[in-house]
């Protein structure tokens, strides 16, 4: 695109974020974004990119804007305190035999 | 040595002749959409306009193989090495659409002929021919699909700027002496009628309008006034549009006949 481009058509859409649910069952999970004017449009292209191999029987979309995120500074203060607990996991207990696959 | 062409007869057996104009339509669309790979307005909506391409592709495939048999053709000979005369599709379709169009000829192009097909599809379903009606019923989800994502389109530009609202209309205007031949009832109809392969044509027009009439409003757009023109690309008499579009999609057929991947 040239430089002498308006302002007004490089303006662009909004990005949202996609979420896709693989199976019934399953839980939506993060697959990507892409730009769209509006929810409705951000729902159809999402059909588009992101299940066009099967990939999921049901979409989120979300305005990337309106997701809160933790700040990656704070990645110390937030997670490395859980690193040193490992009795939080629950293999510590003996599992009687009857509970299977637990 | 392989035939480098398919000649069949001027006229087909109707039967023929109504699975043709069907799948032609479909074929041609989806060879116009393919000019707008990789030229699509944003990246989303090229990988769109290539799907809608692809299913069109399909449903193509499906009635030419099944037409073929009785042609004793396949799909590839019908696709690739019949002359502009044997086409049956809509002369709608093979006029220009992105090169020499605008981009909404294609938006509503493509909800003139999903509405039109789906509407086809729907009754196909209870065909006579178990193989159409099965055809069919897939074909159907499709359509519908299209005819969304098409409608969405003409609303968001009709109803949009005064720019984008200009254009639609005149993308319309464009279309309207075309789209009469979508209800053009004849012979073929009559004998498809008879045989419980399909419905008439013309049978489809009060569903088509309705829908296209709703979504026009929405789309503040102006239904123009019907012409006495009449397209006659289902009867094989084509516009000067299709003989360049057929040398694109048979050229490497032709160079190589019988070249397979």
């Amino acid at each position: 695109m040239s430089e002498s481009t308006p302002a007004l058509t490089r303006a662009e859409w909004p990005l949202w974020e996609v979420f896709v649910r693989p199976r019934g069952g399953l839980d939506h999970k993060h697959c990507g974004s892409l730009h769209a004017a509006d929810a409705a449009m951000a729902l159809r292209l999402a059909r588009e990119v992101y299940t066009r191999r099967q990939e999921g029987v049901s979409l989120w979309v979300v305005r990337s804007d309106q997701i809160v995120a933790s700040d990656p500074a704070d990645h110390d203060m937030l997670f490395d305190p859980a690193a040193d607990k490992v009795y939080r996991h629950p293999t510590f207990f003996p599992l009687p035999d009857a509970v299977k696959h637990m | 040595m392989p035939s480098s062409t398919c000649e069949l007869p001027l006229v087909l057996a109707p039967r023929a002749e109504y699975l043709l104009r069907i799948a032609d339509s479909a074929l041609i669309h989806a060879q116009r959409l393919c000019e707008w790979c990789g030229h699509g307005p944003v990246l989303e909506e090229d990988i769109a306009l290539s799907n809608v391409a692809l299913d069109l592709l399909g449903q193509a495939r499906a009635l030419l193989t099944h037409a073929g048999r009785e042609l004793d053709r396949d799909e590839d000979q019908l696709a690739f090495l019949r002359d502009e005369r044997g086409f049956r599709n809509l002369t709608l379709l093979e006029r220009p659409l992105r090169r020499g169009g605008d981009f909404a000829d294609t938006v509503l192009r493509n909800l003139l002929l999903a509405t039109w097909l789906g509407q086809l599809w729907r009754r196909l379903q209870r065909s006579a021919d178990a193989e159409v009606a099965a055809i069919a019923a897939k074909a159907v989800k499709e359509s519908r699909y299209h005819e969304q994502h098409a409608g969405e389109w003409v609303v968001r530009l009709g109803d949009g700027t005064a720019e984008s609202a200009a254009r639609m209309q005149a993308a319309l205007d464009r279309a309207w002496p075309d789209v009469a031949e979508m209800f053009e009832a004849d012979a073929v109809d009559a004998a498809a009628v008879a045989s419980g392969l399909g419905p008439s044509r013309a049978e489809l027009r009060d569903d088509c309008m309705a829908a296209w009439r709703g979504c026009f409003a929405e789309a503040l757009l102006k239904v123009p006034a019907d012409t006495a023109f009449r397209s006659t690309g289902t009867r094989g008499l084509h516009s000067e549009h299709l003989g360049p579009l057929l040398a694109e999609m048979q050229v490497l057929q032709r160079g190589f006949p019988g070249g397979v991947w």
